[in-house]
């Protein structure tokens, strides 16, 4: 599989299931609030740039940024939304242009961007995430890594309708 | 004792140049970490010198090396912090304001800040309404807080410093701190000790 038809068909499927998850939404509109938002990490936002275009991968790949992106309240996943991402890797600190990138999610709500491994910077092998698209109240995310040496990190939001 | 010191000050520092974390920093970034080790090991020799624990030395010349690399810390403190805000800014500023996600930057943080306290209270020593042993008192407070801190700054941090060797150093800067601590207090902490006082440091 190459990673432009992956991309396309996932962007397809992912509008299509935006539509149903939006009607789904509609139907059920006094679901309890059992699933709560996910607040902005402390020094979530260091370093961001606005803006970071939807690419195929960030740099040269090698490392895994995965997550998923649901709803607060239902929990439902939410399909098609950007997330932005950036860290310091073995191509660059975190405050160049060419470490950030964005993605979007799927029809299940998952995203998914290959990018170059992350090294620690600041005392902590870390990465940053953002959702800022401006439907939902922006989170920005830094999770940390458990060693250096893994070559994926996960990191899930749950945002709040504006 | 000479090699020991030697021993665990200079690996660390290979270690440290030695470290593949720096194939991915720039040169600034570079700077500020080796400051930061550099700051480490003059910690380490900072109570040695000033209790009078490193043999061969004349307690005048220890007093002497103490000031000057007393200074040399504060410009590694500088250089390290000027040099990961550059890097960084946000991350410095957040460190600074203790509102830091990482663990470590709080204990940097007083580290510098009881380091910048005792090289006030060394500069106006004798121009304090401080009698010798109070301000000894104060300054060995404050520097037993610096070491402290920056031990476990240094500890907490995944940086360049390689693991067995920054834990070798860090432990014999809190030994060196608690000896020098114990032998000043030994020599001039009652009060038959008071007519030296006068002389001392």
């Amino acid at each position: 599989m190459t990673t432009s038809s992956f991309h396309r068909r996932r962007l397809l499927a992912a509008t299509g299931s935006a539509l149903a998850l939006g009607a789904a939404g509609l139907l059920r509109p006094a679901f309890a609030q059992t699933v709560a938002a996910t607040p902005s990490m402390r020094g979530g936002s260091n370093n961001y740039r606005p803006e970071a275009p939807i690419i195929e991968r960030i740099g040269g790949g090698g490392f895994w940024m995965t997550g998923t992106v649901r709803r607060a309240g239902d929990g439902a996943p939410l399909a098609n939304q950007r997330i932005q991402i950036w860290a310091h890797t073995t191509e660059g600190h975190e405050r160049d242009a060419r470490s950030h990138g964005a993605t979007l999610t799927d029809a299940d709500g998952i995203f998914r961007l290959e990018m170059p491994q992350i090294v620690p910077a600041f005392g902590q092998a870390h990465g940053h995430l953002a959702y800022d698209s401006g439907d939902y109240e922006t989170v920005f995310l830094r999770p940390l890594m458990d060693s250096p040496s893994q070559t994926s990190l996960e990191a899930h939001f749950v945002l709040q309708p504006v | 004792m000479w090699v020991v010191v030697a021993l665990v000050s200079i690996v660390p520092l290979v270690a440290a140049a030695n470290s593949p974390l720096l194939a991915w920093r720039d040169p600034i970034y570079i700077l500020a970490g080796f400051a930061g080790v550099a700051g480490l090991v003059l910690l380490l020799l900072q109570p040695l010198l000033a209790a009078g624990l490193l043999p061969g030395l004349s307690r005048a010349r220890a007093r002497r090396m103490h000031r000057v690399f007393g200074l040399s810390l504060i410009v590694a403190i500088l250089v390290h912090v000027a040099g990961l805000w550059i890097t960084s800014p946000p991350d410095m500023i957040d460190a600074l304001l203790l509102a830091s996600p990482t663990p470590f930057s709080i204990w940097g943080v007083l580290a510098m800040w009881t380091a910048f306290a005792a090289l006030a209270l060394a500069a106006l020593r004798g121009r304090l309404p401080l009698r010798p042993r109070h301000w000894r008192y104060l300054h060995m407070t404050f520097a037993a807080l610096v070491v402290l801190g920056t031990v476990l700054h240094a500890v907490l941090i995944d940086g360049t410093m390689e693991t067995a060797s920054k834990s070798a150093l860090c432990t014999a800067t809190l030994v060196a701190a608690l000896a020098a601590v114990w032998r000043i207090r030994s020599q001039y902490g009652h009060a038959a000790a008071k007519p030296a006082d006068k002389t001392v440091r």
